[in-house]
């Protein structure tokens, strides 16, 4: 899968393959994006003038064992990617799948976590709180989401015949997008759930939501 | 002969010629991209052109009704838009396809239907903003779009998702293109071709690409954050839920600022080539230009509230803004100074692009002067919001960006189409834009410092600023004709232009030791590459200082030339394709499909997943 | 192109069992942040915390920035490979981490009901 022409130069001038190089650049534009999102975040924290606020709707064992599984993710992901490279097409497929069950596992998580928010009365437009919140974790799903398209794309190109294990980079980069979206996870997770948040001095702040 | 071999579920059939219009809907080479880049940001020229004209002709005179307010709000969002989005950024791209791969010995660039994807997103969304004119609901908030005039309740018609969605759209034609340089001038340059001794034109193209990648991510998000606050009602510039519209205004910055050296650096670097050609010397002091030029892509990003001045951030904060902005004049000045030393005893010759790139750096000069009077935060509270801001940046954006351009095309007409441009109807078009751009743009400092502010639709009587305006719009008038000038030019050569040949300007770089046009595969044999100006040191070794490791001898031809015609047939470039089309239309739908409506959405967004699965697992050639 | 991928890097590829090692260590420093959230929210009889926040803040971000450098090191493999790969991820990072302090800094906002 050559992306260079074929003529007698089949080299780079670096020795990296044109596409690892890509998705590199493309990670580091990536972080410019999520680090916008995550700034507005934290600029407007505290700022909510109306409720519900984080420390009302939070559900931290439940968004830590989330945390987890996509953490664990990453690991299969890294699996996959040794397994193609030492020929095992059958591992790699087990591991494709795994690493994709559990980024469903984290999206039907995510799905249940919004509309549990929602029915405590967070909402995109009610508040700072759940603009901020739901456009920053929804676009963090939205990446989610690409990411699992693309392992499953993936099987079914292994399965087609059209993962070599002596070119296995299409796997790599897969696993390069997945690990980063696990990444924006770390940091989200800690900056949006766990750093506490300042309460800012509204009437509705001292109620506690019902859960 | 438009075989056709391979196809996409036997739907769309794969092309296989370079013939045509479906040569030119398939096309893949990136020389091919550029000519369609020139072409399309040339019309959106005269498209900005013509708004602007319409603007002038309103403020000719005080008390003026030839154009209600509405409208006016109207020309100078989209005026802006297209000028910024539509020509100097495309026109620049332009310059990139056809070059970059030239200078640096390669035969392509690194990912040939990602370079075309990025040009049918370009041309889609260029027609979609514009698309807004039709219903007469163009975006009238200025291209800067402030929060919270760009609010549902504010600005309640289409005119800013229209604006918005045209942004998105064309951000990612940017990035993809310059994710595409990135590699493309990293991993694919000719052996013998280090960093530092690539031609200046491709050293700021780089600098430009990672300003791109890194610079639309911001503005995406506040575009983002806008578009939910139109369509899902969020609070991210809304006061009243406690949201702050200033947030809008850094995080349109904090990409406007770059952006705008994104507009003049690639300039920068044509006028970096024009000059050396034509004082037939070396870039004087091309190490510190390059530095200059990085320099300037770091600074460039510490500068952006100084057009936030007059918000209120504080004066720790104006003072420190302030100072970043004097400091970005360093490397720019340095710039200058090298130009200036490039052209000091040198045999110069006067063709036309020479007196565009001559003109770039006067008029540059005067456009950064004022600029450097904007940076001292309390003078620019009299001087923001005022026509002394108009004159400053029309005069680095068109006095620089667009003379540099032009340069451009003077000096690579020759290259791209194989004939010359005339030289003395060049020197009209030269002469005439240079003086009705004076006429147009000098006058505005005076009105800014007497007083009239920018953005207003007419002006009372008897404030003394009916003299400047009505020369204002008769300069841009001259403009007007200069144009036309060049127009008549671009036919006379095409009907009867001189043939080229290979180099007509005795130049310095790879892309003058091939024919004009190029062929498909540019190169023969890739060039071997042992110093900067390697070609100038091929053709004149009696120029060559020891230093430089070349034989007394004449070299032998490390180039090829016109011969080798026997290498072609095995030289095989990569295969047109319509999958770039299918899923940059595809994109275009998809996300217009948000005013459009579901069904234009639901149609895009197959042509573009379906056009993006096809093009993962269609080969480079059948 | 398969020559690109350098084989030689793959010599001292880390096998299965370190992955599962890492992902340990991953698992184990969340454990850690998560319990640090709850010491922090622990409070005396006046209803104060009974640790800094802004302890209990700083001991999260370093853990979490652990967590993120692990994974961009071993399981993106940054540490081993090509370092213009690095100075594009460092490079984004910086950017992006430069860009979230000025706007902190630059913008207080005013308005009823927050603290400054």
């Amino acid at each position: 899968m050559s992306s260079v022409s074929h003529s007698a130069e089949h080299a780079t001038t670096t020795g990296i393959d044109h596409r690892k190089l890509l998705i590199w650049a493309f990670l580091g534009s990536d972080c410019l994006f999520f680090g916008s999102l995550i700034a507005t975040y934290m600029i407007y924290r505290g700022k909510s003038i109306d409720c519900p606020l984080p420390h009302q709707i939070y559900d931290i064992p439940y968004t830590s064992i989330s945390a987890f599984v996509l953490l664990m993710s990453s690991l299969t992901m890294v699996l996959a990617l040794a397994a193609i490279q030492r020929g095992d097409h059958k591992g790699l497929r087990v591991w494709l799948v795994s690493t994709g069950m559990l980024g469903l596992v984290f999206l039907g998580g995510q799905f249940y976590e919004f509309t549990t928010f929602v029915h405590e009365g967070l909402t995109l437009s009610g508040n700072l709180f759940g603009s901020t919140f739901f456009v920053l974790t929804g676009f963090h799903g939205a990446h989610v989401t690409v990411g699992v398209m693309i392992l499953f794309s993936l099987v079914l190109v292994s399965m087609r015949g059209g993962i070599p294990a002596s070119d296995s980079l299409t796997v790599e980069l897969a696993g390069l997008y997945w690990h980063f979206v696990d990444i924006v996870w770390i940091v989200l997770f800690a900056l949006v759930y766990l750093v506490p948040s300042p309460v800012p001095n509204i009437e509705c702040a001292q109620a506690a939501v019902a859960h | 002969m438009a075989t056709v071999t391979g196809s996409l579920a036997g739907v769309v059939p794969r092309p296989n010629t370079e013939h045509g219009l479906m040569g030119w809907l398939s096309t893949v080479d990136h020389k091919k991209i550029g000519v369609l880049y020139g072409a399309t940001s040339f019309i959106f020229f005269l498209l900005g052109g013509l708004e602007a004209i319409m603007m002038r002709l309103q403020l000719a005179a005080p008390n003026s009704n030839l154009i209600d307010p509405l409208t006016f709000n109207q020309l100078i969002t989209m005026h802006a838009t297209t000028m910024v989005f539509l020509v100097v950024m495309p026109m620049s791209a332009a310059f990139f396809n056809f070059l970059i791969p030239l200078q640096i010995g390669a035969r392509d660039v690194a990912f040939p239907r990602l370079n075309a994807f990025s040009y049918w997103v370009f041309l889609t969304g260029g027609i979609f903003i514009n698309g807004s004119w039709l219903i007469g609901q163009a975006p009238a908030a200025g291209w800067f779009g402030y929060a919270n005039l760009t609010s549902k309740t504010f600005s309640p018609d289409l005119g800013v998702d229209f604006w918005l969605l045209g942004l998105l759209i064309l951000g990612t034609s940017s990035v993809a293109a310059s994710l595409n340089f990135i590699v493309t001038i990293v991993n694919l340059r000719a052996p013998g071709m280090t960093m530092m001794r690539m031609p200046l034109f491709t050293w700021m193209t780089l600098v430009v690409a990672f300003l791109v990648i890194f610079a639309f991510p911001v503005i995406t998000i506040g575009l983002i954050e806008l578009g939910f606050d139109r369509f899902m009602g969020t609070n991210f510039f809304n006061p009243a839920k406690g949201g702050d519209p200033v947030l809008w205004q850094h995080l349109f910055w904090l990409f406007g600022h770059p952006e705008v050296y994104i507009l003049i650096l690639p300039a920068m670097g044509i006028v970096s080539e024009v000059l050396p050609t034509f004082s037939r010397k070396p870039l004087f002091g091309y190490s510190v230009v390059v530095f200059s030029g990085i320099a300037i892509g770091f600074m460039g990003w510490g500068v952006w509230a100084h057009h936030m001045f007059t918000v209120g951030m504080g004066p720790i904060a104006n003072t420190v803004f302030t100072l970043t902005t004097m400091f970005i004049a360093v490397p720019t000045g340095v710039k200058i100074f090298n130009w200036i030393g490039t052209m000091w005893g040198g045999k110069l010759t006067f063709p036309t692009p020479m007196l565009f790139s001559i003109g770039f750096i006067a008029m540059f000069i005067i456009g950064g002067l004022s600029g450097v009077t904007h940076a001292i935060s309390p003078s620019d509270y009299q001087q923001q919001d005022t026509y002394y801001i108009v004159a400053h940046f029309h005069y680095v954006l068109f006095g620089g960006a667009i003379l540099g351009l032009f340069s451009g095309i003077y000096f690579y007409w020759p290259k791209i189409t194989g004939r010359l441009l005339d030289e003395r109807i060049g020197k009209v078009h030269f002469w005439l834009m240079l003086i009705g751009f004076n006429l147009t743009f000098a006058p505005m400092h005076i009105l800014g410092m007497n007083g009239m502010p920018r953005r207003i639709y007419t002006y009372p009587a008897g404030m003394g600023w009916e003299f400047w305006n009505m020369l204002q719009t008769a300069g841009s008038l001259v403009i007007a004709v200069a144009m036309l000038a060049f127009l008549y030019n671009v036919w006379v050569s095409h009907t009867k232009g001189k043939v080229a040949g290979n180099d007509p300007w005795d130049g310095r770089t790879l892309e003058w030791s091939i024919p004009s046009p190029p062929p498909a595969y540019n190169f023969a044999t890739i060039p071997h590459v042992r110093e900067r100006d390697d070609w100038w040191f091929t053709k004149h070794p009696e120029l060559a200082h020891g230093s430089h490791g070349h034989a007394a001898a004449p070299a032998e031809a490390h180039h090829a030339t016109t011969g080798g015609h026997g290498h072609e047939e095995h030289i095989h470039m990569p295969q047109g394709s319509l999958l770039p089309l299918i899923a940059g239309v595809g994109q275009t739908l998809f996300v217009g499909g948000l005013i459009l409506g579901p069904v234009v959405m639901a149609i895009g967004g197959l042509m573009m997943v379906g056009g993006l699965y096809a093009w993962c697992s269609e080969p480079i050639n059948e | 192109m398969t020559a690109q991928h350098g084989h030689d890097e793959h010599a001292g590829h880390p096998q299965p069992a370190e992955y599962i090692k890492i992902a340990v260590v991953l698992t184990i420093i969340t454990a850690i942040e998560v319990a640090l959230f709850y010491i922090g929210e622990a409070k005396d009889g006046a209803g104060h915390r009974m640790i800094a926040e802004g302890l209990v803040t700083t001991a999260i971000m370093v853990l979490s920035a652990l967590k993120f450098a692990i994974v961009v090191m071993w399981y993106m493999h940054l540490k081993f490979d090509h370092k213009l790969f690095s100075y594009f991820m460092v490079g984004g990072l910086a950017l992006a981490g430069l860009v979230m302090l000025a706007l902190l800094a630059l913008l207080p906002i005013l308005h009823l009901g927050s603290e400054l």
